[in-house]
């Protein structure tokens, strides 16, 4: 992995991974046992919280793929969300295992991104932003004309008759743990490649990396692509934990705010931030949720507040303070004395 | 006969989206902020009228001499407070501090307002109308049509005519330059958005009287004024003005065979567009280009 960086000076050492790095993949790994286990000890009351907490967990390592590292700001990530839910339930209408359908319903969003994306990418900035909203209003709309998808009224998913409330639930639950795991290694393994440099110089200055030999329009549709197909799989979950899939609450546009709240708060264009901006929301979810609109009023809020004041979020905060880097994706270089 | 009124219609009904996109298309060529909290602004506005015309027992029209300053003001206060901090913290800021600013605006007038749907008191003019041979034309239609041009006019010659407005167009074209021959660009940027946020606020008045607004309905408003600007090109308020109508007719002649479609016929001209002529029909390249940003870059 260093190679490409040998350093031309002695006094220098150039290097990635850390002793802390190394804590944290032995950490995680340990924790991610203990989560995998969850279902044998815990059951029913802790898979709920945690489901909701890890679907959270995979919709801002995604959006953070798009904003963060590529500076691809789609507030219409819901598109996909409804798409994946929708074809979760067309799989398994067709017989197909639900749980498989998750991977089909991530295939087909990515497939369906891919001539979106030739439109949508032809703006930047702001204009892209509301680009990908109005493809979410095609989608929606498209949805609730749909006389196979049950139109305005939605339909339910079937095939999970066939499994016991108990075992259904824990499906669920290790569903939706692979998907998070999947969201945030995925994310995190693909931008420690040569894409990570690629989309952060074009997420900066895409005239400069053009410059550079970035070859941007093509590192900026990866990017839009791997996030569809991950909010595609984040859709299919959605429906199965639901069990229903109607055009209103799957295209809900409340998906692409929270995305947008937990990575900004957590800290963009880090691997720790959007999933420490994950357990922030899921918190504040917990406290606020008697409070109804008051709760959006105050994750709108807190969004801007993190944008204009800390603009590398709590995980920026916390890296500055202590020098912290537990999932590093770029090089450190250090000096001998 | 039908398909002709449809059109009349559909034109006049344009003249609605350009008078929203009118702002937003000011703030993006001026600032180069789009504002995704545009079509909430204009909500906002509907909901101001409401209040004051409830408070005083008239109809909205008579309550503009208040709201508009207000309007103007809010302008002022949130370029002071959020755009122009904005700007000062790179490009991807003020999209992220805008869509933040919508969710906030949406969910305060839910709590404030709750979420059914009002309407405002247009007055005798609300349901006035002429008639051209079989056609019947509402006034109210056709105020805000007449409105909607005077504004786009307005603000068209008050930018290639006035001093002040030559001020502008060289801060749009280059800032930094613009700030080394002496123009003071903050003031300037500041009655810039409460010129934008002044006629997004009678364009929510408008809104408002001809249908009904819920706390909700600025994401779609925003959408529909959006496709406006891009439509008819950026940087080109006439192009605006012809994109409003683009859409307008679209949408009522579409209606007119089958409402469920007419909706979906809007974003559908707009992609089209955008496959098509992603700078819209009659932007400048300059301005095109720099919409397009990295999406021109290979």
């Amino acid at each position: 992995m260093n190679q490409t960086t040998k350093p031309m000076d002695p006094a220098v050492t150039v290097s990635r991974w850390n002793h802390a790095a190394t804590a944290t993949t032995g950490a995680s790994a340990l924790g991610l046992l203990a989560l995998v286990a969850v279902p044998y000890f815990a059951g029913g009351p802790a898979e709920q919280p945690l489901i909701t907490l890890l679907t959270l967990v995979a919709m801002a390592s995604l959006w953070n793929l798009l904003a963060g590292f590529s500076g691809l700001t789609s507030f219409g990530q819901h598109a996909y969300i409804g798409l994946g839910a929708y074809a979760l339930y067309l799989a398994a209408a067709h017989g197909v295992n639900p749980f498989a359908g998750i991977a089909l319903a991530a295939v087909a969003a990515a497939v369906i991104s891919l001539p979106v994306s030739v439109l949508v990418l032809r703006l930047s900035g702001g204009y892209f932003a509301v680009a990908t909203l109005v493809i979410a209003a095609v989608f929606q709309i498209v949805a609730s004309l749909s006389q196979t998808v049950g139109g305005t009224t939605g339909v339910s998913v079937p095939g999970l008759a066939g499994y016991g409330p108990v075992l259904r639930e824990a499906l669920i639950y290790w569903a939706t743990l692979a998907v998070a795991v999947a969201s945030v290694a995925g994310v995190y393994l693909l931008v420690r490649r040569t894409f990570g440099l690629d989309a952060r110089a074009v997420g900066s200055d895409p005239v400069a990396a053009a410059a550079a030999g970035v070859r941007v329009g093509r590192i900026r549709r990866l990017a839009y692509l791997v996030a569809a197909g991950g909010a595609g799989a984040v859709g299919a979950l959605i429906a199965l934990q639901t069990l229903y899939v109607e055009p209103t609450s799957v295209f809900n546009i409340q998906y692409s705010v929270y995305m947008l709240f937990m990575v900004l708060i957590g800290g963009m264009g880090t691997i720790e931030g959007p999933v420490l901006g994950a357990l922030v929301l899921f918190g504040l979810q917990e406290a606020l949720a008697s409070y109804g609109a008051w709760y959006l009023v105050i994750v709108g809020g807190l969004a801007v507040a993190a944008t204009l004041v800390a603009s590398r979020g709590l995980w920026g905060l916390v890296s500055d303070r202590f020098g912290w880097s537990l999932l590093p994706v770029g090089y450190r270089v250090r000096e001998h004395r | 006969m039908t398909w002709v009124n449809a059109v009349i219609q559909g034109l006049l009904l344009g003249g609605q989206y350009a008078l929203i996109a009118c702002g937003l298309s000011l703030t993006f060529g001026v600032m180069r902020i789009v504002n995704l909290a545009h079509g909430d602004l204009a909500v906002c506005g509907a909901y101001l009228g409401l209040v004051l015309s409830a408070a005083l027992g008239v109809p909205v029209w008579v309550t503009l001499p208040l709201l508009l300053p207000a309007a103007f003001a809010a302008g002022l206060l949130l370029q002071a407070l959020l755009f122009g901090r904005a700007l000062r913290h790179g490009v991807l800021a003020p999209v992220l501090v805008t869509f933040g600013l919508s969710v906030m605006i949406e969910n305060l007038l839910q709590v404030a307002a709750t979420s059914d749907p009002r309407g405002l008191n247009g007055g005798a003019l609300a349901l006035a109308s002429f008639r051209i041979g079989s056609i019947t034309v509402s006034w109210l239609f056709m105020t805000a049509f007449l409105t909607a041009c005077a504004v786009l006019s307005g603000v068209q010659l008050l930018l290639s005519r006035t001093s002040w407005g030559r001020k502008v167009r060289a801060t749009a074209d280059d800032l930094d330059t613009a700030r080394l021959v002496g123009i003071r660009v903050r003031p300037l940027f500041a009655v810039v958005s409460g010129i934008a946020i002044a006629t997004a606020a009678l364009a929510g008045v408008f809104i408002g009287t001809i249908g009904t607004f819920d706390p909700l309905a600025g994401s779609n408003t925003l959408i529909f004024a959006f496709e406006a600007v891009v439509i008819g090109g950026l940087g080109s308020l006439w192009g605006t003005l012809i994109g409003g109508m683009a859409l307008g007719v679209t949408q009522v002649v579409v209606g007119q065979w089958n409402e469920a479609y007419a909706v979906l016929a809007v974003h559908l001209l707009f992609l089209a567009v955008l496959a098509v002529r992603p700078g819209g029909l009659f932007a400048s390249h300059q301005v095109a280009s720099e919409v397009a940003g990295a999406g021109a870059l290979g």
